[in-house]
């Protein structure tokens, strides 16, 4: 039986990267979340599971590290934040291009630029509609705590081979530097079979492989994206994952993930102290998202609250979910600063008990 | 049970350390723990501060501005956060770190001199030990013995021997901590 | 006819077969420009994994460039790269299989341009990769413009009155940068503009793979080619052109060899 330990969400990362039998790990510093090469360089592997770690030159050469990995039909992993993810995109589209499967964390600070090396939630676009060119999909998974920092990491590898494509954490900040109490799976073996989809040097029984997102004809081309179309409507009908939290007698809802998920649990306490009935309603997977879920709340709540570290992404879904059949607004902080419980509660009075 | 606690003072004071320590305590009793520092360039030599969150129910938010406690170790945050202590909290500081003394009348303050006491200990490093001695006095969260468990659980192992130096300073605090002003 | 001239009937027959195109090429039909290097630079690497039986064993990235669809002719697996990016691709190849052998394939702009930092740092960490750099000053896939290794005067689709330095920078001289980083093991400098040439470049390129199993770093072979319609020459035109304009500025030979 494995015993808690405390630990900081990019430790709890890199923990469950080396007993999830990650293949390999490719990554750039960048704060705030170096944490996680820093541990696994530390981590002995050669004693564990001899899982490959190298510190890239850039974000760039770690992405396509992974893009070649991968192609060899290896489990691999990369994290970054905001700018370095950014530098990633072209491999992201790749990799999704050529359906390769990888796990690539955000730890999510304020931007746009340099920005701040401070929390933020301002990547819900980048990492949910696109962030790379042409027509794909990220699956995108929503942590609310150190231990779902934790459990998502084999959660993503198992969606990245079942559907051969990336699959992104999206955190930020204060989870990645927030301790809390976690456990651990058990360790898993690293698996010694290769998909068969995998180049590992063409054998007599096999014709060759090759990995390529290159379509010179249009028709096949097309092709290819009604197949990588289908393949995103499936995930979306089978994956799609969130929790409620006192929702059963809620006259409004927050909508809100990750770090702003946590802080607006502490404002329904509020709320209901003073008698509003405040539920929460939090995605896990922001790709797919749950809009269906959420359209069938509007049949109880007067109104709805996305809470983000942001001027204001995911609330966009949210108003596409409810069919603008009740009142939806945004409040979030911006910049690296966190909103408070008491602010969350005062935005709700405002713009939408009073709105 | 939920104990809210701002611990904030120099880089290099051991106020992430300590924190670590008082929520390995309570990971050895069982509770909810949640340890949430500042980040970033203030942390090269600067202020650094943690929150620490202990419960016995799930915590919600790690992020808050207003504490039970306040483990206040110089005078930049004794100005920040005085007044972030909920009505009725407690505020602990140590009396050779500040130059203004707290002026709250709604709060319960107690001094620890433990950086007067440090330099008559093995080692200075010991500060934040005593702090956290005189803190456990007044709120008598967990067993001496869960205190000693969360401390071998936080430090490295190469410096498991420091571990009797450092359950002497927690004893040391305990001694010394004295109290301010203590509301009725 | 003289007594001992052969008929075309005993010609074709198998015992009189002296040279046959490699089965580890694959039946589709290049899309290489008549006279162009790439060819006949594929053939030899073709060539190479057939002579070292190393089809199971290989693993080959290809770039974006004109060779872009390099896989499309070597029967063996192949992963296609982004832009530049065939070293970090390749790395992350061989170091999650170790046992196999990796090269990349890359053209003057991948590797020389946008590829520069992947190809100084794998070179550097002394990836136990090869790399095949073909080198000729300008890219051909998106239409003649000016490559890094463009040559000075060298006209080019954006270089229209010939390179200048003060407008468009120095030509780069990679191979020279890459001999002198530590995680280099062999580095030569060769061409395929004469059969001589070829025979030669056939070596050094047999050789960067061989040395591959040794695990004692990165074997970077450049093949200075041509590129007649980027040129806007002739094929013979070309390989004149490139004897007596890009040799002196890319000097042949090994730039880097393991003491024995």
């Amino acid at each position: 039986m494995e015993e808690y330990v405390l630990m900081k969400g990019n430790e709890a990362i890199a923990e469950a990267a080396i007993r999830a039998g990650t293949d390999g790990y490719f990554g750039y510093p960048i704060t705030p979340q170096s944490e996680v090469l820093e541990y696994l360089t530390a981590a002995r592997l050669h004693e564990r599971t001899g899982m490959v770690v190298l510190q890239a030159e850039s974000e760039v050469a770690a992405i396509n590290m992974l893009y070649g990995g991968a192609g060899a039909g290896k489990k691999v992993l990369t994290t970054s934040s905001g700018p370095g993810i950014s530098l990633m995109q072209e491999g992201i589209s790749y990799m999704a291009g050529s359906e390769l499967p990888c796990l690539i964390v955000n730890v999510v600070r304020g931007g746009p630029g340099l920005g701040t090396i401070q929390p933020a939630q301002s990547d819900y676009f980048q990492s949910t509609k696109g962030g790379g060119h042409g027509d794909y999909r990220l699956i995108t998974l929503a942590p609310a705590s150190v231990q779902e920092m934790a459990d998502f990491v084999s959660l993503g590898f198992d969606l990245a081979f079942k559907y051969r494509n990336p699959v992104m954490i999206l955190t930020d900040g204060a989870l990645g530097q927030m301790m809390e109490k976690v456990k651990f799976k058990p360790q898993q073996p690293r698996s010694k079979k290769s998909p068969h989809w995998a180049t590992t040097g063409k054998t007599p029984d096999r014709e060759r492989i090759f990995i390529t997102s290159l379509n010179l004809d249009p028709a096949c081309q097309e092709r290819f994206n009604i197949k990588l179309k289908a393949k995103y409507k499936e995930i979306s009908e089978k994956e799609v994952r969130y929790e409620k939290i006192e929702c059963d007698d809620a006259d409004y809802l927050f909508v809100a993930y990750g770090t702003s998920s946590r802080i607006c649990q502490k404002s329904i306490q509020l709320a209901r102290n003073e008698g509003i009935k405040v539920g929460l309603f939090r995605p896990i997977t922001l790709w797919p998202f749950p809009y269906k879920e959420i359209m069938e709340m509007t049949g109880q709540v007067k109104g709805m609250l996305s809470v983000e570290m942001s001027a204001g992404q995911m609330v966009e879904d949210v108003k596409l979910a409810v069919e603008a059949k009740v009142k939806v607004d945004h409040y979030g902080r911006m910049g690296g600063i966190v909103h408070s419980p008491e602010e969350i509660v005062k935005a709700l009075k405002q713009k939408i008990i009073g709105g | 049970m939920t104990e809210e606690i701002i611990i904030a003072g120099f880089g290099g004071q051991g106020v992430l350390s300590m924190g670590k320590i008082l929520c390995y305590s309570g990971v050895m009793e069982g509770q909810e723990v949640s340890w949430m520092p500042s980040y970033g360039p203030e942390m090269r030599g600067g202020t650094a501060n943690v929150t620490v969150i202990l419960s016995d129910k799930m915590i919600s938010s790690p992020i808050i501005n207003t504490y039970d406690t306040a483990i206040i170790l110089n005078q930049q945050s004794m100005d920040k956060f005085e007044s972030a202590i909920k009505p009725g909290g407690l505020l602990i500081y140590d009396g050779n770190s500040i130059i203004r003394h707290p002026e709250r009348d709604d709060i319960n303050i107690y001094r620890v001199d433990a950086t007067e006491e440090a330099t008559k200990m093995e080692t200075t490093k010991t500060f934040n030990m005593i702090m956290l001695g005189g803190y456990l006095k007044v709120k008598k969260l967990f067993k001496l013995e869960s205190v000693i468990k969360g401390l071998k659980k936080s430090l490295p192992e190469r410096y498991h021997h420091l571990i009797p130096v450092n359950v002497k300073a927690i004893h040391r605090g305990m001694e010394i901590i004295k109290e301010v002003a203590t509301i009725s | 006819m003289a007594e001992n001239a052969i008929t075309t009937k005993e010609l074709v027959k198998k015992e009189n077969l002296v040279y046959q195109k490699t089965k580890l090429l694959t039946d589709d039909v290049m899309h290489y420009c008549p006279g162009c290097g790439h060819g006949t630079t594929h053939r030899l690497i073709a060539e190479i994994v057939e002579e070292m039986g190393i089809q199971s064993e290989i693993i080959g990235v290809a770039p974006v460039g004109c060779s872009v669809l390099m896989y499309n002719y070597m029967n063996f697996d192949m992963q296609e790269a982004a832009h530049g990016r065939a070293p970090a691709v390749a790395t992350g190849i061989k170091r999650l299989l170790p046992e196999k052998y990796v090269f990349t394939y890359q053209g003057d702009g991948d590797l020389a341009a946008i590829g520069t930092g992947e190809t100084i740092h794998a070179c550097n960490r002394g990836e136990n990769i090869t790399m095949i750099f073909i080198n000729n000053g300008i890219y051909g896939m998106t239409g003649g413009q000016m490559a890094p290794t463009t040559l000075i005067g060298m006209k080019s689709s954006t270089t229209p009155y010939g390179r200048e330095v003060s407008l468009a920078g120095n030509p780069l001289n990679m191979t020279d940068l890459i001999v002198n980083l530590p995680g280099t093991y062999f580095v030569s400098r060769q061409s395929v503009h004469t059969p001589g040439n070829v025979r030669k470049a056939k070596k050094a390129i047999k050789k960067a793979f061989e040395y591959q199993s040794l695990n004692k770093g990165t074997c970077f072979v450049e093949v200075v080619s041509n590129c007649p319609a980027g040129w806007k020459m002739t094929p013979v035109e070309s390989n004149k052109w490139l004897a007596e304009n890009m040799l002196p500025f890319y000097p042949l030979g090994d730039l880097k060899v393991p003491e024995e």
